[in-house]
């Protein structure tokens, strides 16, 4: 009985738990990457206790791999070092931590995951209780193997209606962000569901449990499904039976009811994820750079349909075109169905996988007085480099009409003749 | 008793302390930089003791904990704002930074007022206005981390169970 993060504590605990119980949970899985398992190696070494289970831990090098500095490449030497020492197995350096973590099977329906990272969200879009925590308590959930939680209270958002063509995830999630606010959902689980849900790939589901860190939330989870099964079984390494759990006559703290068919393209625009505008009122904004890449929107559909936009036509010469693919796997896919060749002909630089130039580090660093036009989650000032460059965010096909034009460009003329040319 | 710094609402962890900084885990050096964008000012001048007033949805964004330690370091006393960011609200508890949740303090105090806190009791006292304020309580397995020093001391000599001890 409850709503999603009611059903999966309950299931978990084998007993009925309720919205605001405090409860100790053995997690499945607990996640950390190269720029977060300092903290929990430094943690872990003060505790001075055995790890609990070291099947559960995954490290993932995907923030600054290769490492592009000295400093990088010492902290790293550090992290493979304590790896190698404790024997640890599960270590992957193949893509953004988030994408790949559901490629080699750790996100299944019901699982309790928790990674030293903000946007371990993602995996509710798979059903599984995602969330985000610090270092040090990383490495207590090494030592302990379970982690407290208060059970958070709901928001339900119904999404109803078909987007229109050139509307997808991003910017119905941005849209969302524009309504709510970056802290309208402050530690609450944010339950996505609808018939726009409903019939939503699951590059497309993960948009929104990933951005559901944007507005605050503590998790933001869709119910598993057909469509989420067979994801599983084609595109992940998960095997065995599947949990899928439903909402069950749930109490929601709100339920926000929204018809898709009415937003347009929408700019998250500098400096907040939640300054958010339909694409007519910001159309026409020079940039600098594009960037296409991140654990929010660098799948393989994305790559997909920025190459078909980009197809046989060349970017903006005063414009930087970054792609940036999510997992080798992604790439793999692309380069063996000809995106990649696309994507260069039309003068992008494709670059390895990880979250390239989201951290402001490597990949794509932006100047003072620089704008970006990207596919990230986040706009904060000083994301990707100068605190006086500005970022955008948007989708991959606001992102590829972008690096035609070199300014913010409407996708859905584009997209038409794309879909009937 | 230390002065007030003011902040204003949303302030995320880049705003903290930028991500090129966070090459270093040493809360001295973090110190050095926390700020350093919204408010230069701050890192130069601030004293042991010094607490900082923060809007709403105080710490925000990553989950990097360089950002409560980087404030931790610098010498501040805590933190008191309206309502915290989930996870920073679990790192500053995590590495002992104390945190107090109070909307009518954040009202009622400006920017260089000198500021007396009571972290056992909640109890903020504006001397420079002589307003008094309270904060809202700790929930009490909470407390066991914050009385321990931060997780890792408890975790040191305590099973992470006994923290649900009396609180069930």
């Amino acid at each position: 009985m409850g709503t999603l993060i009611e059903e999966i504590f309950s299931r978990k605990l084998e007993r009925q738990v309720h919205a605001g119980e405090i409860v100790m949970v053995d997690v499945d899985t607990i996640m950390s990457h190269d720029n977060t398992t300092p903290l929990a190696i430094k943690a872990f070494n003060e505790i001075g206790k055995p790890i609990k289970d070291k099947n559960k831990i995954v490290i993932h090098f995907d923030h600054a791999y290769p490492a592009p500095n000295l400093l990088a490449a010492e902290a790293q030497r550090k992290s493979l070092d304590f790896i190698n020492r404790e024997g640890l197995q599960n270590f992957y350096h193949q893509g953004v931590c988030h994408q790949v973590m559901i490629e080699e099977g750790f996100v299944t329906p019901g699982a309790v995951i928790i990674g030293a990272d903000s946007h371990s969200n993602t995996y509710g879009a798979l059903g599984a209780f995602g969330t985000g925590l610090g270092s040090t308590e990383i490495g207590v959930a090494w030592v302990t193997g379970k982690c407290w939680f208060k059970v958070p209270s709901t928001i339900r958002i119904e999404l109803n209606g078909n987007a229109q063509l050139g509307v997808f995830a991003k910017d119905v999630m941005i849209f969302i962000a524009g309504m709510i606010g970056m802290d309208g959902g402050t530690y609450r689980s944010i339950e996505f569901g609808g018939s726009y849900i409903d019939q939503l790939p699951m590059h497309e589901r993960i948009v929104f449990s990933n951005m559901s860190t944007e507005i605050g939330a503590k998790c933001g989870l869709i119910a598993a499904d057909e469509i989420t099964l067979e994801y599983l079984r084609h595109e992940t390494k998960a095997a065995g039976d599947f949990a899928t759990l439903r909402p069950v006559n749930p109490t929601y703290e709100r339920i926000l009811e929204i018809d898709v068919s009415t937003i347009e393209p929408h700019i998250s625009c500098h400096p907040d994820v939640d300054n958010a505008k339909p694409i007519h009122e910001v159309a026409g904004l020079q940039v600098d750079e594009v960037f296409i890449g991140t654990c929010t929107n660098a799948r393989y559909e994305d790559i997909e349909i920025v190459a078909n936009i980009l197809r046989g036509k060349t970017v903006h010469p005063s414009v930087r075109v970054i792609v940036t693919p999510a997992s080798n796997q992604i790439y793999k896919k692309a380069m063996v169905n000809g995106l990649i060749e696309v994507l260069m002909d039309a003068g992008c630089t494709v670059t390895g996988t990880g979250c390239g130039a989201c951290i402001g580090r490597h990949g794509g660093v932006l100047a003072p007085g620089e704008r970006a036009l990207t596919t990230m989650n986040r706009n904060f000032i000083g994301r990707m480099g100068s605190p006086n460059a500005e970022i955008y965010l948007a989708s991959p096909a606001t992102a590829a009409a972008t690096a035609l034009s070199g300014k913010i460009t409407d996708p859905r003329n584009l997209l038409s003749e794309v879909t009937h040319g | 008793m230390g002065k007030a710094w003011t902040f204003g609402e949303n302030m995320n962890t880049d705003e903290i302390i930028p991500g090129r900084f966070n090459i270093t885990i040493d809360p001295l050096e973090l110190a050095k930089n926390v700020f350093c964008e919204v408010k230069p000012e701050y890192a130069k001048n601030v004293k042991l003791g010094d607490v900082i007033v923060g809007g709403q949805n105080f710490g925000c964004g990553s989950s990097r904990e360089h950002a409560p330690i980087a404030i931790k370091g610098s010498g501040a006393k805590c933190v008191i704002a309206p309502s915290f960011a989930r996870i920073f609200y679990r790192n500053t508890i995590n590495i002992g930074l104390p945190i107090l949740e109070c909307p009518e303090a954040v009202d009622g105090i400006n920017e260089g007022d000198l500021v007396e806190v009571d972290l056992k009791t909640g109890v903020i006292l504006n001397k420079t206005t002589g307003r008094q304020f309270l904060a809202k309580p700790l929930p009490e397995f909470i407390l066991k981390i914050s009385e321990a020093g931060g997780i890792v001391n408890f975790i040191q000599h305590h099973e992470i169970e006994e923290l649900m001890e009396g609180s069930a």
